[in-house]
């Protein structure tokens, strides 16, 4: 099992600047892969690719010709639409090739809108109906308890995919079982898919409520990789679960998308494509 | 009431009669109310909750207690349509469906929204070709999968003229307006022949009863003459238009849904047990593949054509 950048590279600032490569990197690929395929969540990609870039290229370790390596630590897009960054993720990291990305979502790709697992490498669990992942990677987190690994867990949920109950029923579990292997990152972009969480079903107090089912909490910019990188690199021991509620922004780095409702499934038209890859590469 | 104007030319969105069937009866009585899981949108409810902002239940990302706040909207003297993408509203909140609205036989319409593989590229998790056969096996909630926009209003309304629990498949897949009488009527349990025919039945439903009337008309020129028979309402079923297909010696099912437990067997059921004949069940084998929802239509041989060469083979022809 390769070690993870965050073992290999004590260096922070070296780690932040090739975190955010990789996640300029990851929103310019997913941008064209929706903008190829006419369909994709966009907004959804943008909010949740900083902290995926930290996990992936920094916190995380695995190895890719090995994606079934019982040691691995392991990942699960509980936001399963976001398979633009996702796949872009994967790709990057090595689990299949870059080029098989501009199959995304044509006919017969094992690449669809939402992972599958019996086709790709290096995803853990089929998500896309919200409210799937916590649930999962509590089962996994249990048996990494049992047989004393050291593998870590990590999930990406929605803030409005919190609305679902099966989210609480799992949190109840992973508070009372203390597991401290299992980190949540609740990608908090303040948007569903048709409106404002606060204004649809409000989340507030979202923190109070984790550390009411017995989770450490920590707020944070998501996109600011230079605080997200010691959250997830291990490098505090824990005696509980951790949820880190990471403030993010739907669209982030596309001046037009970013706080829209509307970009959570809009497509880019080509003079919005240009616009968007001129700002994402500024 | 006038049908909303089609969607492509010719092709309808039956979300559109829906809404526009939601929103009159809607304006005729206040007891009528929508319960939504964030599918304002999807649901194209934008113009009921505008109308009546008080009778838009939006519950949030959280379709169990969509289905439970639906009956108990129902207890309170409501009458709810609760609206959701098919695969959610069926597949998540299933229990619900089956212990707070079935078996308690509470007064909520189930609107399953975008069913069979209108998602297309999205995939297995968002198709809803399972849908039927979960829902079928209860027996004590009314299933209906309508075929066109006509069909869709007269399905809502006679879900709300129903006191008790009611499913309705409304697809979003374009279809044309099917040819049928000035004088025709819609009635829960009763199958409707839309075209004449002894030498083999083509039964269908949903957005696959256009597809059975082209294929007839291919066979027709061929000189076999194909009854085609909607089988919107699918339970209760019309047991009487099934073996009087059977009749013909040949049927052919196609539906927009799983070959295991749809309408399909539902009407082998019926054959086997009363009058044997030939069939050919056509739908969907399992979880599909990535692609549009019209590619997955052809190469799961839900065409006109297809359905012809299923009628031809069963014949020997
Ligand atoms: C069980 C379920 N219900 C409904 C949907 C439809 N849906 C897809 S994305 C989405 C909104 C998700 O919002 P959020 O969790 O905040 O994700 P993000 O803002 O990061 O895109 C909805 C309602 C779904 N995928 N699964
Ligand atoms: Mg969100």
């Amino acid at each position: 099992m390769p070690q993870a950048l965050a073992e290999r590279r004590p260096d922070l600032a070296q780690r932040v600047l090739h975190v955010r490569e990789m996640a300029r990197w990851i929103r310019k690929r997913a941008l064209r892969m929706v903008f190829e395929a006419r369909q994709g969540h966009p907004g959804g990609d943008l909010s949740a690719t900083d902290v995926l870039a930290t996990l992936y290229f920094d916190s995380m370790r695995y190895d890719p010709g090995q994606p079934a390596d019982p040691a691995r630590d392991r990942f699960i897009m509980s936001k399963g639409h976001a398979t633009g960054a996702l796949y872009s993720t994967l790709a990057k990291a090595g689990f299949f090739p870059e080029e098989e990305l501009t199959t995304y979502m044509q006919p017969l790709s094992r690449l669809n809108g939402h992972p599958n697992r019996v086709k790709i490498p290096g995803v853990e669990t089929n998500t896309g109906p919200l409210g799937h992942g916590l649930p999962v990677a509590v089962g996994i987190a249990i048996a990494g308890q049992i047989d004393r690994a050291d593998y870590r867990v990590f999930v990406i949920t929605g803030d409005g995919e919190l609305q679902e109950g099966s989210n609480w029923e799992a949190a109840m579990t992973a508070g009372h079982r203390k597991l401290s292997n299992l980190t949540v990152v609740v990608d908090r972009n303040r948007l569903q898919q048709g409106a404002g969480t606060e204004d649809t079903v409000g989340l507030e107090p979202l923190g109070d409520k984790w550390r009411a089912f017995g989770w450490d909490v920590v707020e944070v910019n998501g996109h600011d990789v230079e605080a997200l990188i010691p959250l997830l690199d291990g490098s505090v021991a824990r005696s509980r679960p951790l949820c880190i509620v990471a403030n993010t922004i739907k669209g982030k780095g596309v001046s037009f998308m970013e706080n829209k409702a509307s970009w959570h499934h809009g497509v880019p038209n080509a003079e919005q494509y240009a616009q968007a890859m001129k700002e994402l590469d500024a | 009431m006038s049908s909303p104007a089609p969607a492509k030319a010719g092709l309808y969105d039956c979300r559109d009669a829906y809404v526009a069937t939601l929103e009159a009866l809607g304006a005729a009585d206040p007891r009528v109310v929508a319960v939504v899981n964030d599918s304002v949108g999807s649901s194209k409810l934008g113009g009921f909750r505008d109308k009546f902002p008080e009778r838009l239940i939006n519950v949030g990302i959280a379709e169990q207690a969509m289905v439970g706040v639906g009956a108990g909207l129902a207890n309170g003297g409501k009458i709810a349509f609760v609206s959701g993408a098919a695969c959610f509203l069926t597949g998540r909140a299933l229990e619900q469906v089956k212990a707070d609205c079935a078996y308690s036989q509470a007064n909520v319409k189930l609107c399953g929204i975008s069913s069979g593989v209108a998602y297309g590229e999205l995939g297995p998790t968002h198709h809803s070709i399972e849908d039927v056969a979960w829902l079928r096996t209860m027996g004590d909630i009314t299933v209906i999968v309508p075929a066109d926009p006509w069909e869709t209003e007269q399905a809502i309304r006679a879900a709300a003229a129903l006191d008790g629990p009611v499913f309705v498949r409304i697809s979003r897949m374009g279809v044309p307006a099917l040819p049928r009488p000035a004088d025709a009527t819609f009635t829960i349990g009763k199958a409707e022949v839309l075209r004449e025919g002894n030498n083999a039945a083509i039964l269908a439903n949903g957005t696959v009863v256009c597809r059975a009337l082209a294929a007839a008309e291919e066979l027709a020129q061929q000189g076999i003459a194909a009854r085609v028979i909607n089988m919107a309402s699918m339970s209760p079923i019309d047991v009487e238009a099934i073996l009087a297909a059977a009749q013909t010696g040949a049927i052919v099912t196609a539906e927009e849904h799983s070959v295991r437990g749809g309408l399909g067997s539902a009407v082998a059921e019926i054959v086997s047990q009363n009058q044997p004949c030939r069939m050919k069940i056509l739908g969907f084998e399992g979880f599909q593949p990535t692609g549009s929802a019209e590619f997955l239509m052809e190469r799961a041989g839900l065409t006109g054509p297809s359905i012809a060469s299923a009628v031809r083979t069963l014949l020997g022809r």
